[in-house]
């Protein structure tokens, strides 16, 4: 599915995740996006979003069959800026305790659940994490200009990344423990919570994205 | 910190918002994609439909709202109403909602709620229950019974055990509604409220009351609620959502702040 011919940021279709919400938001956006399934196309693509929903060993045994993770490790090494969101943030790591998945690799560290018995000032936290926070942003970057501290992200998941790396961490969340809800390396960035979902600072950060080099700021 | 959602509930018949449901001969109060528009531009953090509608073309009119609204708004979003099969779930979701609901099915085929979750994470399902006060019995340990089918027909489910039930299936959220309060705009049901909120681990939606900012601030507090539905006082302007938001801060409720609030 598509609504261009070239020049589009290619959306990875892995079956796993509502593809149509990040198509609309791009729709918005004026910008042209081709959704596919095909490992030919992940790999030639100029700009990749990264969705998913869903859990991590049914994403990564989708993503082994589709033929689509040496596809993904190339177009990341080939520089093309590269947006994971959510799952698709998580299973760029090496192992998810979900499922207990082998994951992709392209960031050192685990995938781990959000403890059961957490509270927060005399209160039960829920989980999954679900609904609207804040992020702390580290340090400068393209694709985070302009997020202020006040800004809120739609959330929903059990499981957050812990790299091994603290330098891929681009920015903070506090639910419980304060976790990283945006990682980064070179090209590649990818969040936890949902920018297609999140209303206008979702939109924002999905237009720096759409219109950044890949370059500059990230560590 | 994560912030306390407010949640606009739209009832949908033949593809126009309704209210009334409690009563006789609804009256439809407007277009869904404009309404949701325009609390999304409110700053609503979320929005449910529910497909009321009674004849046999129902889906494809709802599937078309979803298309539309999920077009034009960018918070997310459950549909509700008529859901039996993963396949119906599928088609809500694909159309771009977020989350499905349900309710009466669930009940009849418990199954249903782990399908749902197996198919699309447990993020996607919400299990939506309709409660009526009983007095704590052998039968209703809660003292609040389950009922089905619009909260017309009974059931031998206790409300506290069928919320653990739903959780443990794989629900991924519950949408409480008190049937007693649902209408009355006379507060929300405080105390089942808060027995399923601390009963369960996943996040708990308050239905059914909802009249005034206190009444929000009330069950985001004390009803241990971790959002708060609301329809008839947006819908006919008595609370818009700025105003219910402000409110809610001037309260000490911590809530999504947007350019509008």
């Amino acid at each position: 599915m598509t609504n261009a011919t070239n020049g589009a940021v290619t959306v990875i279709d892995y079956r796993a995740g509502n593809l149509a919400s990040v198509a609309r938001a791009l729709d918005h956006l004026g910008a042209r996006w081709e959704i596919t399934a095909e490992p030919a196309a992940v790999a030639r693509a100029e700009r990749v979003i990264f969705p998913g929903v869903g859990a991590a060993g049914a994403a990564m045994e989708n993503l082994r069959a589709g033929g689509l993770c040496e596809p993904i490790r190339a177009v990341v090494a080939a520089g093309r800026p590269f947006l994971g969101i959510c799952l698709g943030a998580q299973i760029l790591f090496s192992h998810s305790e979900e499922d207990g998945a082998e994951c992709l690799g392209l960031l050192a560290g685990n995938v781990v659940p959000f403890a059961r018995d957490m509270r927060a000032g005399g209160e039960r936290l829920k989980v999954p994490h679900m609904g609207w926070n804040t992020v702390k942003v580290l340090g400068p970057h393209p694709v985070l200009v302009g997020v202020a501290p006040e800004d809120r992200f739609y959330f929903v998941h059990a499981y957050r990344v812990a790299p091994a790396d603290e330098s891929v961490v681009l920015g903070t969340t506090e639910y419980g423990v304060e976790f990283p809800s945006i990682v980064g390396r070179r090209n590649l960035i990818a969040c936890q919570f949902h920018p297609e979902k999140s209303g206008e600072p979702g939109l924002a950060l999905l237009a720096r994205f759409l219109a950044w080099d890949g370059g500059a700021g990230a560590r | 910190m994560l912030a306390k959602r407010v949640i606009v509930c739209l009832d949908v018949r033949a593809g126009k918002v309704t209210k009334g449901e409690r009563f006789e001969g609804n009256v439809d109060i407007g277009d869904p994609v404009a309404m949701a528009e325009r609390y999304y531009r409110d700053g609503v953090d979320e929005l449910v439909f529910y497909d009321i509608t009674a004849s046999s073309d129902r889906r494809a009119i709802m599937i078309d709202v979803v298309r539309n609204v999920a077009a034009r708004i960018f918070i997310p979003f459950s549909v509700g109403g008529g859901i039996r099969t993963v396949e119906d779930m599928r088609a809500v979701l694909l159309a771009g909602a977020e989350k499905v609901s349900v309710n009466s099915a669930a009940v009849r085929r418990p199954a249903l709620i782990a399908e749902g979750a197996r198919a699309f994470g447990s993020q996607c399902v919400v299990l939506g229950m309709d409660v009526l006060a009983t007095g704590a019995s052998r039968a209703f340990p809660s003292g609040y019974m389950v009922k089905i089918d619009g909260g017309r027909a009974a059931t031998e489910l206790d409300a506290v055990a069928w919320a653990r039930c739903g959780e443990a299936l794989g629900a991924g959220e519950i949408c409480l509604n008190s049937i007693d309060a649902d209408g009355t705009e006379a507060g929300y049901e405080l105390t089942i409220t808060r027995m399923v909120a601390e009963a369960v681990g996943i996040p708990v939606i308050a239905s059914g009351g909802g009249g005034r900012p206190e009444h929000l601030a009330e069950v985001l507090t004390a009803g241990k609620a971790d959002a708060a539905l609301v329809a008839s006082i947006v819908h006919f302007d008595t609370f818009p959502i700025p105003a219910l938001k402000r409110a809610l801060i001037e309260r000490g409720v911590c809530v999504r702040r947007t350019a509008g609030t």
